[in-house]
């Protein structure tokens, strides 16, 4: 049986814009079909915004890539309507040990409160995760949504216009050129596009090199993420074990900078490595091999005139914390309500200057946090080192110290704090979800919070009285009246009012809280709506 | 007497953690050594009280397997 990334899940055809006198223009274009690429036309489908997919390649990628996905990004996914395909075959995990030397220094558990629909963590082998998005995309086509994919055409050519973007697209019947309003650009670490464009990319390389083994076997080793510091089958580096679906085990196995990759990747030196690792007796078959350097480096704005970069091409971190598939997906989430509601004539061009400004924080965030990690788990200098070993020493005997101890922080959505979109908060309110946060989830009576809130503006009222419905300048703002005494758990109430007795939410389409205040007043809610949207007061005025 | 606090008291540990090693970047080790002690002294300073440091020293000279020589 031939496995998924050897299919062809949407072999090249010849599109009628190849035989076209004039470059056919179309509204988005969306290059690269990895997640993020298939994320971002999954979400325009759904807002009725045309899309165009272009992927030099016709099926999903094999190879070590990303395998952790988190509860935010799997909550996006719901939303994107593919959410329970992944948690289904995914495996789920909270428990993670950490080892020193011979000895394990201290468990943790991720502890995930209940009522929450999501885990916090899964782990899915990217490919099975692409494969889940090329099916929802191609079930929204089937459903008449006006999407394309088009397989084996590589983009090979950019030129900005004035209105929109110019492409070239190298296929195997050719050359062909279109245009679009907005390119969302997708292509991954190593953008194809943001070199074209001649645009930069700064940031760190660290000066080492790990091993990244994806192994098929069967092992009794428990559902649990194991990080070892220094371990004797791995002397002076460190190494990390991760369980995938399928029996497959992801793991990475750190080498120092002064290596010579391609020996390394010789697989009985792979194997014996890993035997050293797992023992002897254990049996197991290499899926695959690789040798990867870290980066952790941005571009410095996002958006570019009519051209968006999104995931890994707009940013890149190390794999430390899971923070690259995971905030890639937050990206086109914040990314595609933005574009719908401009491109349908109902919010200002400047909008798009939040994706740029929201999303840049957020990577900033995630750099920090990857760079810290990395920075602990192969110290630059003795004395780095010396303070590495002292924590870890400690954590086994000191709770203090474990905090300290950092194989990765790993991967939480990003809160707008001070972003221009936000209104007003409400002092009284629990500060997780204050303006800026995305929603937490709770159960309602029958559903998830988190389900309920599709890809339009909602009104979430909690033991207070909203409209029946609401539409400000021509959009739909769905109101959702809870009342807690006929909740089946206080988790909502804990969550959304604390201490308060009402509450009521504005929040974004992309779940993110915009504005709340103890109880509905329309004036209120509309300048923060408008505010949402890139009106900001001024220009309202104006 | 006081008893050494031994369980989680900072805020933002990554954030000290950070600052400390911003602290011996592109130092010699010999250097970083210097710092260390110097640091140690502000912050004993700073504690105060003996009985604390007594059990401070005592913790830290607790020496791991590794310095043992196993």
């Amino acid at each position: 049986m031939s496995k998924i990334f050897e299919v062809p899940l949407y072999p090249y055809r010849r599109s009628a814009d190849q035989d076209a006198a004039q470059p056919t223009r179309h509204p988005v274009v969306v290059v690269g079909a990895g997640p993020i690429g298939l994320a971002a036309a999954i979400d325009l489908a759904l807002h009725d915004v045309p899309v165009v997919v272009l992927d030099e390649n016709d099926r999903v990628s094999w190879g070590s890539r990303a395998i952790c996905f988190a509860k935010r990004p799997l909550e996006i996914l719901d939303r994107l309507g593919c959410g329970d395909a992944m948690v289904d075959k995914g495996v789920v995990w909270n428990r993670g040990k950490v080892f020193f030397d011979e000895r394990q220094v201290y468990g943790f558990d991720l502890l995930p409160e209940s009522d929450h629909k999501r885990p916090a963590f899964i782990n899915l082998q990217q490919y099975h995760l692409e494969h889940y998005l090329v099916a929802r995309l191609q079930a929204l086509i089937a459903a008449g949504k006006p999407v394309e994919l088009r397989g084996a055409n590589k983009a090979v050519g950019v030129e900005q216009l004035d209105d929109g973007v110019r492409l070239s697209i190298e296929t195997p019947e050719g050359t062909y050129v279109l245009e679009a309003d907005f390119l969302i650009a997708c292509d991954g670490a190593h953008s194809p596009l943001r070199e074209m464009l001649g645009l930069g990319f700064h940031g760190r390389v660290f000066e080492d090199n790990f091993l990244i083994a994806d192994v098929v076997m069967d092992a009794d080793f428990p559902t649990e993420r194991w990080f070892w510091f220094d371990p004797p089958f791995n002397r002076g580096q460190s190494a990390l074990l991760h369980k995938q679906p399928d029996r497959v085990w992801r793991i990475d196995l750190q080498l120092g900078w002064q290596v010579d990759k391609e020996r390394e990747k010789e697989p009985e030196r792979v194997k014996a490595r890993l035997k050293a690792m797992l023992g002897e007796d254990v049996g197991f078959e290499l899926e695959w091999v690789s040798i990867y350097t870290f980066q952790c480096r941005r571009m410095d704005r996002f958006r570019h005139g009519r051209v968006l970069f999104a995931g890994d091409a707009a940013h890149q971190v190390s794999p430390f914390g899971a923070r690259g598939a995971n905030s890639g997906f937050q990206d086109t989430d914040n990314l595609c309500w933005k574009l719908a509601m401009v491109m349908k004539g109902k919010a200002p061009m400047a909008l798009l200057d939040s994706y740029d400004s929201e999303r840049v924080q957020a990577a900033d965030e995630n750099i920090l946090n990857s760079t810290r990690s990395t920075d602990f788990i192969t110290p630059k200098s003795a004395t780095s080192r010396l303070f590495r070993d002292a924590v870890l020493d400690l954590s086994a005997h000191y709770a203090f110290a474990r905090p300290l101890v950092n194989s990765g922080r790993l991967s939480l959505p990003a809160t707008h704090d001070g972003s221009i979109l936000n209104g007003p908060d409400c002092a009284d309110l629990p500060p997780a979800v204050r303006p800026g946060a995305p929603a937490v989830d709770a159960p309602l009576e029958e559903s998830w919070l988190l389900d309920r809130l599709d890809s339009r503006f909602h009104l979430l009222g909690i033991d207070s009285d909203l409209p029946d419905s609401l539409e400000i300048d021509g959009i739909p703002v769905d109101c959702l009246s809870v009342k807690t005494d006929s909740l089946p758990s206080p988790a909502l109430s804990a969550r959304y009012l604390g201490d308060a007795t009402s509450a009521v939410y504005l929040l974004r389409p992309d779940q993110h809280v915009v504005a709340r205040w103890p109880s509905y007043q329309e004036a209120e809610v509309f300048a923060a709506f408008n505010r949402a949207i890139g009106l900001a007061p001024r220009e309202v005025a104006a | 007497m006081s008893r050494l606090i031994t369980d989680p008291n900072l805020p933002d540990p990554d954030g000290f953690y950070a600052e400390l090693l911003k602290l011996h970047e592109g130092r010699e080790e010999a250097e970083s050594a210097g710092i260390n002690a110097r640091l140690i002294l502000i912050l004993a300073n700073h504690i105060g009280d003996r009985s604390i440091l007594t059990q401070a020293f005592a913790a830290a000279g607790a020496s791991s397997k590794k310095e043992q020589g196993a």
